[in-house]
């Protein structure tokens, strides 16, 4: 049994929560909604009623329980250190047990726990995105033709020609490697953010890492987790947990907080009662590494090969990178780093920025109300740019900013660094001709 | 609805619940009124309003919750709950710790939250008016620029609202020094039981006229009015600081310094002591070194705008500490190590309620001569009663939070509990001290209510109560319980 089979699991974590209320202070769905149901200690005492039998499975129950970023913004302030997200998963892995799935979710998953649909779907969609999206002027984004789910407000990110892990070999040989590491893409990556997703592979290939990508990678099921489909979460838990397991690398390297935290954190709770695959995904997990974390803390910055960015930029705390991970020095260290690069940091760089992956589909006006905080601690920081370690934060970043007309270019920390690479390279070529 | 009303609630508060209901019209006139996505409705809502930070306290569902954008809907909110005599619970933010906005007699729970604007900074008058749904914390993030503070700052000064505040009159860790709320309201905008609205007091510091309405309003837990507007005092904020950590072998010892300190004409900011439950706890959970064979710790804080004088009176307490025998003084050297001073003591509630499920945290105050005294007492009860018992608190204004680890779970050991917080109340009662120093009454301690003020007392506050709340709609069942 583990928490996502029956709630019962958390009951140490909600008998943590003394009601005090400080989780107010930071939830940014409270923040916005005001109301009990809507911040932690409200829906502790929901999950509570639940397991006294006081509350069943309602609709209005699953309604409060979806209204959560899991941004962990709570944990973080909560001074008893109840793990709030946990309680939050597990109650709506309880709820898809005694409701069912929504058939549309129900859909979808099932098409990212098959890699290979999901993979021909995207593929698909990228050929025929025009006929759907028109192009939005300045942004790398285009808007909905038709509301076919998604709000015609929403500038979505083009799909890639072709995803990242067929352009790349699946072994990227190093000139000489001192060590060996896995790459795990993540979705937004290899669909969406290609040019981020080839900046990992050049950073370590440039710091002698020899990098193999697995073609047969997929989802990493943050997505899926998040809205309780536990059964399908498990499946793909064990998948990559195979498919991982098998390669001989040193580390295994992540770029989005999310699939990093799902990796290093959720497959354990997930294949919690699976001893032959717990002790694996343990393994798996101690070997994730976050890319930035990776090159200041593993690598170490050598400031000789970095070439000047001349950018003034500002960086957005990922949650899942900054309170999942624990990454929060490493990308500023780097940022610092590079010559001509002027960093500024924004009020509440760690406050999210309201995507939280499938939230912003699912709670659009909510997630955008959210937004307003980002937009307007990035408008103050008068950056030329923002920075940030994460495709979903990305995403919603863009969407954001044509909403509140602040049209500044958004690159992940791995491509500001592969730049200042790149340039020093170049530099170095014309000096020595 | 009203069949659903547990019995007990009905025995405990005394409340006479026959006739009253809030049915479909009065929602759908709420809605009218409000606009319907202001109006809550639901079970799944009502739930998460059922309860407020009090542990070991009955929950009850609210009817129905609403949130009013101004004071004229208010008005016609009261009213209606006038006429149909349903109850009325004001509420902020929720972080009260005596049950004060448990919806014990269900009915309206009016959340304050929208309103929630400071209307002026006078800084010339050093003097600030706000909304009461506005959290304390934003008052001095604005009062800040003005080099002004205002002083009470209650654990939860971050999410409380200044409506909760002012209602509970709450303190915080610098009551010796600064005073409490109500030394700083100056003046309220009052909605009545009957809808007529009411100002108390004003800016001048001077102010004689009449009744002090603006104190009995003041601590009155939402039962004599319904807050809309409130004058405060801002006073300029310390420039310069000096803290340290004094650790003893013996209570009398830790007794004795705060008790010449004072007498050596020195008040510091904050005084603190914690106990050595509380050291252990904390120790355990948060590893800042403190030592866990020490019988108490003292937290002490001594500030003001003059640098010299600051200085002095640090020496002056370091001093006292020395020769009354504290086995260590840990001094601040920086803003960081004031830091973790403080943190230690910030710990000690959140540590305390991770050792058991339940954790009835309590705040018996005495006179501070008396803190040793109530400490002793405090450990014979935990003795007598086999129960868990730490205690930390304000000692330098004898405010302190003896806190019982428990499980409510647990029948036979909840009964041992009640009879040690009755015996609590009774040892700070006896020791010339109160129920409350800073949390209110609420429903948690409204049947000791005799025991501090007698029969007549009681009677007094309950005219007082029928006067200006004749339906008693006003957070019925708290303060006395039974109307």
């Amino acid at each position: 049994m583990t928490m996502y089979d029956s709630l019962d699991k958390v009951k140490a974590e909600l008998a943590k929560c003394m009601k005090c209320g400080n989780c107010q202070e930071v939830c940014p769905i409270y923040l916005e909604e005001q109301k009990e149901g809507t911040v932690a200690r409200g829906k502790i005492k929901l999950v509570e009623a639940v397991l006294k039998g006081d509350l069943e499975y309602t609709d209005g129950f699953a309604d409060k329980l979806a209204l959560c970023l899991t941004c962990k913004a709570c944990n973080a302030k909560c001074p008893c250190g109840v793990k709030v997200d946990e309680v939050i998963l597990a109650a709506r892995s309880s709820i898809v047990k005694n409701k069912g799935l929504h058939p549309l979710k129900k859909f979808i998953f099932g098409t990212l726990k098959r890699p290979g649909l999901f993979n021909f779907g995207l593929k698909t969609g990228s050929v025929f995105q025009g006929l759907v999206f028109k192009k939005h002027k300045a942004l790398n984004g285009a808007y909905p033709r038709f509301p076919f789910g998604l709000d015609l407000r929403r500038i979505v990110p083009p799909l890639a020609p072709s995803p990242l892990r067929d352009q790349l070999p699946e072994i990227v040989k190093a000139d000489k490697p001192v060590k060996r590491a896995a790459f795990f893409t993540g979705c937004t990556m290899n669909y969406i953010y290609i040019d981020a997703g080839k900046a990992v592979v050049d950073v370590l290939k440039r710091n002698n890492i020899e990098v193999i990508i697995p073609k047969d990678q997929h989802c990493c099921s943050m997505p899926i987790i998040a809205h309780g489909d536990s059964i399908t979460a498990k499946e793909m838990a064990k998948s990559h947990v195979d498919i991982f397991s098998k390669l001989d690398v040193d580390f295994i390297i992540t770029a989005c907080g999310s699939c990093g935290t799902t990796f290093n954190k959720h497959y354990l709770e997930l294949l919690e009662d699976n001893q032959e695959y717990y002790l694996k995904a343990q393994t798996i997990a101690s070997k994730i590494m976050d890319i930035s974390d990776f090159i200041v803390k593993e690598i170490g910055l050598d400031k000789s090969k970095l070439g000047p960015v001349n950018l003034k930029v500002t960086y957005h705390d990922p949650c899942h990178l900054n309170r999942g991970m624990g990454v929060k020095d490493s990308p500023r260290e780097i940022l610092k780093a590079i010559p001509g690069l002027e960093f500024i940091e924004m009020q509440n760089a760690d406050r999210c920025c309201g995507g939280a992956g499938s939230f912003s589909l699912t709670h659009y006006d909510l997630a955008m109300a959210i937004h307003k905080h980002k937009a307007d601690a990035i408008n103050a920081a008068k950056a030329d740019a923002v920075v940030t370690g994460c495709g979903s934060c990305i995403m919603q970043l863009s969407d954001g900013m044509n909403r509140y007309n602040l049209n500044l270019p958004m690159y992940h920390t791995v491509e500001i660094l592969a730049k200042s690479y790149a340039v020093k390279d170049q530099l170095d070529k014309t000096t020595a001709n | 609805m009203r069949e659903t009303l547990p019995a007990f609630v009905a025995v405990y508060t005394g409340y006479n619940i026959g006739g009253l209901y809030v049915d479909k019209n009065i929602i759908s006139t709420l809605m009218n009124l409000l606009g319907r996505e202001n109006v809550l409705t639901s079970k799944e809502d009502m739930i998460t309003y059922s309860f407020d930070a009090t542990a070991d306290m009955p929950s009850e569902n609210p009817d129905v919750v609403v949130t009013p954008d101004n004071k004229e809907q208010i008005v016609e909110i009261v009213k209606l709950a006038n006429e149909k005599k349903i109850p009325i619970i004001t509420r902020g933010s929720g972080t009260n710790l005596s049950g004060g906005t448990i919806p014990i007699n269900k009915g309206i729970v009016l959340s304050m939250l929208k309103l929630n604007k400071i209307l002026e900074i006078d800084a010339e008058n050093m003097t600030a008016r706000v909304e009461p749904g506005l959290v304390i914390q934003k008052l001095n993030d604005a009062a800040a620029p003005y080099g002004l503070i205002y002083p009470p700052d209650p654990g939860t000064v971050t999410t409380a609202t200044m409506g909760g505040s002012v209602s509970e009159c709450s303190g915080g860790l610098r009551g010796l020094k600064y005073g409490v709320t109500k030394d700083y309201v100056m003046g309220l905008e009052v909605i009545m039981a009957n809808g007529d609205i009411i100002r108390t007091g004003g800016k001048t510091v001077k102010n004689v006229s009449g009744y002090d309405l603006t104190k009995l309003f003041t601590g009155a837990e939402g039962t004599l009015g319904i807050i809309t507007q409130i004058t405060v005092k801002l006073i300029p904020a310390p420039q310069y600081r000096r803290s340290m950590l004094a650790i003893f072998d013996n209570l009398d010892k830790a007794g004795k310094t705060i008790a010449e300190i004072i007498s050596n004409k020195v008040i510091p900011a904050t005084l603190e002591i914690m106990d050595n439950v509380t050291i252990r706890t904390v120790e355990n959970y948060a590893k800042i070194g403190l030592p866990i064979d020490a019988e108490a710790v003292l937290i002490l804080e001594v500030d003001g705008g003059i640098e010299q004088v600051v200085l002095q009176e640090f020496e002056i307490v370091k001093k006292i500490c020395k020769e009354n025998g504290a086995v260590d003084i840990k001094l601040a050297q920086s803003d960081a190590e004031r830091d973790s001073i403080f943190a230690a003591r910030r710990a000690a509630l959140p540590a305390l309620a991770q050792v058991k499920p339940t954790t009835v945290l309590e705040d018996a105050t005495v006179p501070r001569s008396k803190i040793p005294e109530m400490l002793k007492a405090l450990k014979k009860i935990a003795e007598k009663y086999n129960l868990q018992i730490g205690t930390f608190g304000h000692a330098g204004d004898g405010n302190l939070h003896p806190t019982i680890l428990t499980d409510e779970s647990n029948k036979e050991e909840m009964e041992r509990v009640h009879k040690a917080v009755d015996e609590i109340f009774k040892v700070a009662l006896e020791l010339g001290g109160t129920l409350s120093g800073e949390h209110g009454i609420g429903i948690a301690k409204a049947k000791f209510m005799e025991w501090e003020f007698g029969k007549e007392g009681v009677a007094v506050m309950k005219k007082i109560k029928d006067a200006l709340d004749p339906d008693s709609i006003l957070n019925p069942g708290k303060i006395f319980g039974g109307n």
